[in-house]
């Protein structure tokens, strides 16, 4: 994957498929102290047996049908290639939190591209999961949930296209706020 | 930098589109609608299918033509990424392969609108990955 935010919509598929209704999305820039990246997935879906949770990392490892089972070996790999780690923590009945992290300034550390196109898409193919999207960089951040947007357009669906194209430059428009 | 886009600006898109959407909810009426599946896994995301879905989407809504989009998962056809399974009222599912944004265009011009069959249909008897294990 070129981007992070290609890596974000590839693990959120785990989450999806694991049932999950509420999904956190959280990118942590730090650039003054740690000089770390990091890329926080969690979620409240069936979670993953231990005997699995091992070998999760594995290239081609899948309890799916028809998948290639590589997502999580291709961030881990990436992750790795900055120094950085990939963490999972699951519980059966719980949720799943897949903690990536890259350091900030490597050359090697992948941009993080267009993530509004990417939770744009997820909202969109996804109305009734509820996403939660927090960034901070130092000490600036801003946070978009769906439950609060929800709430606000009403009977609007929020996989409607206006609503989506309004969500994707909100978010751009933040993201850059937060670089200025 | 100018004012970023917030609530308040979401609040006043919802009351223009009160007045002129149509609040149906559309997985009411799925099977008289439009059902365009974009397959999004590890394979289908590397080959673009996050663009071809956000450009069928936004290029169906530019063309007036009500449609549910959403994603699915691996089909199997990672040799054809990105996939797009689109039904049509009444019809069965056809599979398209290499969906890029040209060939996303030509499906909503010719399959979506007139019904008229274009290349690159994954036929059903092609083995997807799972198959040929």
């Amino acid at each position: 994957m070129k981007e992070i935010s290609m890596h974000i919509l590839d693990i959120v598929q785990n989450s999806i498929r694991a049932n999950a209704n509420l999904i956190e999305i959280e990118i942590k820039e730090d650039t003054k102290s740690e000089n770390n990246y990091t890329l926080v997935i969690k979620d409240n879906g069936t979670g993953i047996l231990p005997e699995n949770l091992k070998k999760v990392n594995d290239p081609f490892f899948t309890t799916e049908n028809k998948k290639t089972g590589l997502g999580l070996s291709l961030l881990e790999q990436n992750a790795k290639m900055t120094g950085g780690f990939l963490k999972i923590i699951s519980e059966i009945g719980i949720g799943t939190m897949v903690t990536a992290t890259f350091c900030h300034d490597h050359i090697d550390r992948q941009p993080l591209g267009d993530f509004a196109l990417t939770l744009g898409n997820l909202i969109r193919a996804n109305p009734k999961i509820d996403f939660i999207y927090l960034h901070s960089l130092n000490e600036k951040n801003f946070k978009i949930d769906t439950r609060q947007i929800k709430m606000e357009i009403g009977d609007i669906e929020i996989s409607n296209n206006k609503i989506i194209s309004f969500l994707k430059e909100m978010i751009r428009e933040n993201i850059q706020e937060l670089r200025m | 930098m100018g004012k970023v886009k917030n609530l308040d600006d979401l609040r006043k898109l919802r009351d223009e589109l009160k007045t002129k959407t149509s609040l149906r909810d559309k997985s009411e009426n799925a099977e008289n609608m439009i059902q365009i599946k974009v397959a999004m896994a590890t394979c289908c995301i590397a080959s673009g299918s996050r663009e071809t879905m956000n450009y069928i989407a936004d290029e169906l809504d530019k063309r007036n033509i009500e449609a549910i989009v959403t994603q699915t998962g691996c089909m199997g056809y990672c040799y054809a990424e990105p996939t797009v399974e689109i039904k049509l009222p009444g019809k069965e599912p056809i599979i398209f392969g290499y969906v890029n944004e040209k060939k996303a265009d030509e499906i909503i011009e010719k399959y979506i609108k007139s019904g008229e069959l274009v290349e690159g249909i994954i036929p059903v008897n092609y083995k997807n990955i799972e198959e040929t294990k």
